[in-house]
C-alpha cells in the first residue's frame, strides 16, 4: 500500500546502519546521508496528513473504515498528480479508541510527522481530547461525524452534521409528514444524545407539544435488555395521539433494541423509529426484515442515485476488493472534506495551516448527492438533509429531502446560554464564540 | 392533487374530517377521470384500468391515494396487485403510466390483466416506492380485501388490519363476513373491527357507544389508543371512552406488575446462564476466572460458525442450528477451558490474586484471537422462527426468544445439578470440594477432577454463549459485558451453591426490572449494586452460605 506506518524515518535509519556497518563504522558518512534526505523532504518531498482513527477497540468497528476511505482518496489524488506538484502521503496511528491516547497521538503525528492535516476521531469525546492538541500546535483537523454542536474552533473543520443538520430536520419531516404528537426520545447515555435531546426537548416545546407527550429515557452502553424500555414506548404510544421513537441509541445496543421491537409487534407504519446513529454500516449486522419503514436521517445515503455517487462507490469497491461493502454519511463527510482540503491547499499555495484555515471558508466541492457543499465562516458546511426508511435489503430508500443545503449551526438556537452566540473565522471577527447580544467575542 | 387532507385519513386524532377527507376523495377521484386528467390517449379498459393507472406515481400522497381508491374500485386483481405494491415488485413505465408486476420467474405481467406483457424493455420501468403512508394504505386495503378469505387466519389478520385502519368503507363487507362466520376468535376480532370503523363513521351515537363497550372490552393498549384519541363526537360518547379509558388503565396497571416480573426472571434466566458456569469454576473451586466471560463468548462463536455452516451446506435445516450448537459450543468451551486449567491455572491454585491477572490477561488474549480471525465487526446470528415474535397470555405479550431462554436455563441449571448429585465425577467433584486432602487420601485424583471441574464450568458458560448469541450481538466484547454481573450474582448468591445462584440470579433481575421503569436503566443499576454492596456487609458468605467444618478452615 501506499502509505507508511506510523514510523516512516525507521526503515531509512536502519538502512543506514547497515551501510554503516559495512563501511566500517564511516560515522561522518552516515551523518552525511541521514541528513540530506531531510533538506530534501523539506523542498519537494511528499505532503504528509494524519489519519486518526481507532483501528482497535471498542470503536474500530466504525472508524477503521474511515481510515480505509482516507488512503482511497489519497490514491486517487496521487493519481491525479498530488496537490502542488507534490505526493500526498498519509500517516496512520491507531489511538486504539482510548480518549487520552487520542491526543497523544495527535501531538505526535503534529510534531513528530509534521502532517499538514489530520482526518479524524468519532466520538465527541475523542474530539474534545484532541481540541486543545490542535490549538496548541495550530494544525487543522476534519472531523467527519454528525455531532451535537455547541463546539467552534479555529483549528477543526466539522464536516458531519450539526443537530440543525439532522435531527431538526427529521423532527419536521414527522411532525408534519406523519402527524406526530407524541415523542419518545431515547438515547444512549453520554454527551451527543444528552445534547441532542436537550435541544430537541426545547425545540418541541416551542412547537407547543406539552411535557407530557415527551418520554426522555437514557441507557447504558452496550444496554442487551430492552424488554421492558420497548413495553414503555408501546405504553406511551396509547394515549390516542400519533407516537415516533427518537433515537440516538449509539452503537452496538440498537442490534437488540430493533430485534425487541420487531419481536413486541412494533411495526414503523404504527411508532416509527427515527434514528440518528444507525446507517448502513450498522444494519449490515441486522435481518432488516422487520424494520422495513423506519425512517434514518443523515447527509448521505448509499442508494442515491447520481453519477458522482455511483463513481464513488465502484472506485470504493474497487480499492477494498469487496463488492458488498457499503458506504456511509461519515465517509463522505471525509470525501468533502479531502477534497476542500486538497481546494484550499490549491488556493493558498502552500500546506501551512494559517494560510489554509483561511482559504477554507469559501470553498465549495461538490457532494455525493448532487449538490455543492461550502465551508461556511463558522467551520461548518452545507448540507442536504435526507430522511430515509430502512429497505428489506438493509438500504434506505429516501423519502424526503430538503429542497436546498442546509447551513451547520454550531451554536443551537433552542438552548439558553447558546442561541445568542455565533461563530465566524474571518478577520476581523475570528472569533468561535461571538455573543451577540453582549457584543464581545468570549460566550456569555 | 396534493393536498395534506388526504394524509388525515389515518390518522387516529381526526375520524371526522377522515370521513369527510375520503368523500371529498372519491369526488376527486370521480373527476379526475372523468375529465381525462390522469388518463393518457392510449388508455386502454375503462374506468377499472384507470384505477390502477393512478398508482403510476412517485409522489407518496397520490400512491396512497390511489391504493384506497384501487380498493374501491372493485378491480379483480386488487388484492395482488396491492400485494405486490407491498412486496416491492410492482413496475410502472414512465411514458404511458402502465403498472406491470412481476412474477416468481421473473416475467412482467400487465397489472391490469395478469397476462404476461411480451416485449416489455425492463430499463422503462421504474420500481413503485412506497413509504408508511402507503404502508398503512396497502394494510388498510388488504384487510378490507381479504376479509372473506377462506383461511381463518388471513380473516383474522384482515380483521386486525381494520381496526387499526378504522375504515368505515369496510363495514359492509364485515356485517356480510359476520353473518357468515363460525370461527370464534375471527368473530370476536371482526366484531372489534366493526366496531372500531363504526366510531370512525358518521354513524348515530347508541351505534357508536354500543361499538365503545365493546372496545373497552377488548381491555388492551391498542383499544387504549383507539379510545384516548377519539375526538369530535359527542359528549356522551367521550364520556363512554373516558370511562373505558379509565377501565382499560386500571387493567393495565395490574399486568404491567406482572409483566415487570416476568421481565425480571428473563433478565435473570440471563444472569441465571452466565453465572452458573462460574458458580462451578469460582464456587467449587475458589478460581477466580476473568475468562470466563470469554468462555461464553466462544459458544456464542461456535453458533455463528455451525449457523454459518449450515446456511452453506444444509439449509433446510437451518432452523434447527441451534440444537447443533449446543452441544458443539458445550464441548468448544470446555476443551477450552480443560487447556487453560492445565495450561495456566494448576500453576496458580491458591494465589488468587496472581489467577485474576493471569486469566484477565487470558481474557485479552482471547478477544484479540477472536478479532483476528472473525474481524472486529459483528457478527449476525440469526433467529430460528420459532425464536421470532412474540404471543399473548392473559393480556401480557410473551416473546418467544424470552421464553426458550428461560427454558433452556432451567435445563441447564437441572442437567448440573443431576451431574453434581448423581454421577460419580459429580460425587468426587463435591468430595474435592468439601476436603481436598481427604478426598486425596480417599484416592480421588485431585488435579484431574480439577481439570474436569472447570472443563465442566466452562462448557456450560458456552452453553450460555448459545442462549445469549440470540439476544444479544456476537462481538469479540460480548464476554466482558456479562463477567461482572455473573460475578454479583455468584457473590449474591453464596460461594458454592446453585439453588443459592438460581434465587440470586431471579432476585437480581427482578429487583433491576421493577426499578428500571421507576429510576431508569442506568440509575436502576447503580441502585442494584448499591443494595447488593450493603446485603454483603450483612452477609458476607451470601444468601445462602456453605456450612460445615471444611468451610470454616
Amino acid at each position: 500500500m501506499a502509505y507508511r506506518n506510523a514510523h516512516p524515518g525507521r526503515d531509512h535509519i536502519m538502512r543506514l546502519s547497515r551501510r554503516s556497518l559495512l563501511a566500517g563504522g564511516a560515522a561522518m558518512a552516515a551523518a552525511g546521508t541521514l541528513a540530506s534526505p531531510a533538506i530534501l523532504r523539506a523542498q519537494a518531498g511528499p505532503i504528509r496528513i494524519g489519519v486518526l482513527h481507532s483501528l482497535s477497540g471498542t470503536m474500530a468497528i466504525s472508524e477503521t473504515t474511515l481510515k480505509d476511505v482516507m488512503l482511497m482518496l489519497v490514491e486517487e489524488q496521487n493519481k491525479k498528480g498530488g496537490v502542488l506538484g507534490r505526493r500526498i502521503e498519509p500517516v496512520v496511528v491507531d489511538p486504539a479508541s482510548n480518549w487520552p491516547l487520542f491526543a497523544e497521538r495527535a501531538r505526535e503525528l503534529i510534531s513528530v510527522q509534521r502532517v499538514a492535516a489530520v482526518f479524524g476521531c468519532w466520538t465527541s469525546v475523542s474530539r474534545k481530547s484532541v481540541l486543545p492538541v490542535f490549538e496548541e500546535l495550530n494544525n487543522i483537523l476534519f472531523y467527519p461525524v454528525q455531532y451535537e454542536g455547541e463546539e467552534s474552533s479555529k483549528n477543526i473543520f466539522y464536516t458531519g452534521a450539526a443537530p440543525n443538520q439532522q435531527a431538526i430536520p427529521a423532527v419536521d419531516y414527522l411532525m408534519t409528514d406523519e402527524n406526530v404528537q407524541r415523542w419518545a426520545l431515547l438515547g444512549t447515555d453520554y454527551v451527543y444524545p444528552r445534547t441532542t435531546n436537550r435541544i430537541l426537548d426545547a425545540y418541541l416545546k416551542q412547537k407547543g407539544v406539552a411535557a407530557d407527550d415527551i418520554l426522555v429515557n437514557y441507557t447504558p452502553f452496550g444496554h442487551a435488555d430492552w424488554q421492558s424500555i420497548v413495553a414503555q414506548v408501546k405504553r406511551f404510544g396509547s394515549a390516542g395521539k400519533k407516537t415516533a421513537v427518537v433515537s440516538t441509541i449509539n452503537g452496538d445496543a440498537n442490534v437488540p433494541f430493533y430485534k425487541e421491537l420487531a419481536n413486541q409487534g412494533i411495526k414503523a407504519t404504527d411508532i416509527p423509529v427515527v434514528a440518528f446513529s444507525v446507517g448502513e454500516e450498522e444494519l449490515a449486522g441486522i435481518d432488516t426484515a422487520p424494520l422495513v419503514g423506519h425512517l434514518a436521517a443523515w447527509n448521505y445515503f448509499m442508494s442515491v442515485d447520481t453519477p458522482i455517487n455511483k463513481e464513488f462507490i465502484s472506485t470504493w469497491h474497487g480499492f477494498i476488493k469487496n463488492p458488498r461493502r457499503v458506504t456511509n454519511d461519515p465517509m463522505e463527510a471525509h470525501v468533502i472534506g479531502f477534497n476542500m482540503w486538497i481546494e484550499a491547499v490549491k488556493k493558498a499555495g502552500t500546506t501551512e495551516a494559517d494560510p489554509v484555515i483561511d482559504a477554507l471558508i469559501g470553498v465549495a466541492v461538490p457532494n455525493l448527492t448532487g449538490g455543492i457543499s461550502t465551508m461556511m465562516p463558522n467551520h461548518h458546511i452545507t448540507k442536504p438533509v435526507l430522511i430515509g426508511e430502512v429497505q428489506a435489503d438493509g438500504q434506505f430508500s429516501t423519502v424526503w429531502q430538503t429542497p436546498g443545503t442546509v447551513v451547520g449551526d454550531e451554536w443551537s438556537d433552542y438552548l439558553e446560554g447558546s442561541k445568542d452566540l455565533i461563530a465566524d473565522w474571518r478577520a476581523p471577527m475570528r472569533c468561535g464564540n461571538f455573543n451577540v447580544r453582549a457584543g464581545r467575542c468570549g460566550g456569555g | 392533487m396534493v393536498a395534506r387532507w388526504g394524509t388525515a385519513g389515518h390518522s387516529p386524532g381526526v375520524p371526522s374530517l377522515c370521513t369527510a377527507g375520503r368523500a371529498v376523495r372519491r369526488i376527486v377521484a370521480t373527476l379526475a377521470i372523468l375529465l381525462g386528467l390522469a388518463a393518457p390517449a392510449a388508455a386502454q379498459g375503462g374506468v377499472q384500468g384507470e384505477a390502477i393507472r393512478a398508482l403510476a406515481t412517485t409522489n407518496f400522497d397520490e400512491l396512497a391515494r390511489a391504493v384506497e381508491r384501487l380498493a374501491l374500485s372493485g378491480e379483480p386483481n386488487a388484492l395482488g396487485i396491492v400485494e405486490a405494491l407491498r412486496d416491492g415488485t410492482l413496475l410502472f413505465r414512465q411514458a404511458d403510466r402502465a403498472v406491470f408486476w412481476r412474477d416468481a420467474q421473473g416475467r412482467m405481467r400487465d397489472a391490469a390483466t395478469g397476462e404476461v406483457a411480451e416485449g416489455v424493455a425492463p430499463a422503462a420501468l421504474r420500481p413503485l416506492r412506497v413509504n408508511n403512508r402507503v404502508r398503512r394504505a396497502i394494510d388498510a386495503t388488504i384487510g378490507a380485501l381479504s376479509l372473506s378469505n377462506p383461511d381463518p387466519r388471513v380473516r383474522l389478520a384482515a380483521a386486525e388490519r381494520v381496526f387499526r385502519s378504522r375504515d368505515p368503507d369496510a363495514i359492509p363487507a364485515l356485517d356480510a363476513q359476520l353473518a357468515r362466520e363460525t370461527e370464534a376468535r375471527v368473530r370476536h376480532a371482526m366484531e372489534a373491527a366493526r366496531a372500531a370503523a363504526v366510531l370512525g363513521s358518521a354513524m348515530a351515537d347508541d351505534a357508536k357507544l354500543a361499538a365503545v363497550a365493546l372496545i373497552a372490552r377488548r381491555g388492551d393498549l391498542e383499544a387504549r389508543n383507539l379510545l384516548a384519541g377519539l375526538a369530535g363526537v359527542s359528549e356522551a360518547v367521550a364520556q363512554a371512552a373516558a370511562a373505558g379509558v379509565a377501565a382499560i388503565d386500571r387493567r393495565q396497571a395490574m399486568l404491567r406488575i406482572v409483566q415487570d416480573i416476568y421481565y425480571g426472571i428473563s433478565l435473570g434466566s440471563v444472569l441465571l446462564l452466565a453465572a452458573i458456569g462460574l458458580a462451578v469454576t469460582f464456587g467449587t473451586m475458589g478460581v477466580i476466572n476473568m475468562a470466563h466471560g470469554e468462555m461464553v463468548m466462544l459458544g456464542a462463536y461456535t453458533t455463528f460458525v455451525v449457523q454459518e455452516a449450515m446456511r452453506r451446506n444444509a439449509p433446510w435445516l437451518l432452523d434447527w442450528s441451534l440444537a447443533f450448537a449446543v452441544p458443539l459450543a458445550f464441548l468448544v468451551s470446555a476443551l477450552a477451558g480443560a487447556l487453560v486449567e492445565r495450561l495456566i491455572i494448576r500453576f496458580l491454585y491458591g494465589r488468587p490474586l496472581e489467577t485474576l491477572l493471569a486469566t484477565f490477561g487470558l481474557s485479552l488474549v482471547l478477544q484479540q484471537a477472536v478479532r483476528t480471525i472473525f474481524g472486529p465487526n459483528n457478527r449476525e446470528v440469526g433467529n430460528p422462527s420459532w425464536m421470532s415474535g412474540a404471543f399473548e397470555l392473559g393480556g401480557v405479550l410473551v416473546t418467544w426468544n424470552r421464553l426458550w431462554i428461560i427454558v433452556f436455563s432451567m435445563i441447564v441449571l437441572f442437567g448440573l445439578m443431576l451431574v453434581l448429585r448423581r454421577t460419580a465425577f459429580g460425587l468426587a467433584m463435591r468430595a474435592v470440594t468439601q476436603n481436598r486432602r481427604m478426598a486425596g487420601s480417599m484416592g480421588i485424583r485431585t488435579p484431574w477432577v480439577d481439570c474436569m471441574t472447570f472443563a465442566l464450568g466452562s462448557g456450560v458458560a458456552g452453553l450460555a454463549g448459545v442462549a445469549l448469541s440470540q439476544i444479544d450481538n456476537v462481538s469479540p466484547n460480548l464476554g466482558q459485558s456479562y463477567i461482572i454481573d455473573s460475578f454479583m450474582v455468584v457473590v449474591f448468591g453464596g460461594v458454592g451453591n446453585l439453588w443459592g445462584t438460581l434465587v440470586a440470579a431471579m432476585t437480581l433481575g427482578i429487583v433491576n426490572k421493577l426499578l428500571e421503569p421507576i429510576a431508569g436503566a442506568v440509575l436502576g443499576k447503580i441502585v442494584v449494586l448499591l443494595l447488593l454492596v450493603l446485603f454483603i456487609q450483612r452477609k458476607p458468605r451470601g444468601l445462602f452460605p456453605l456450612k460445615g467444618r471444611a468451610v470454616e478452615s
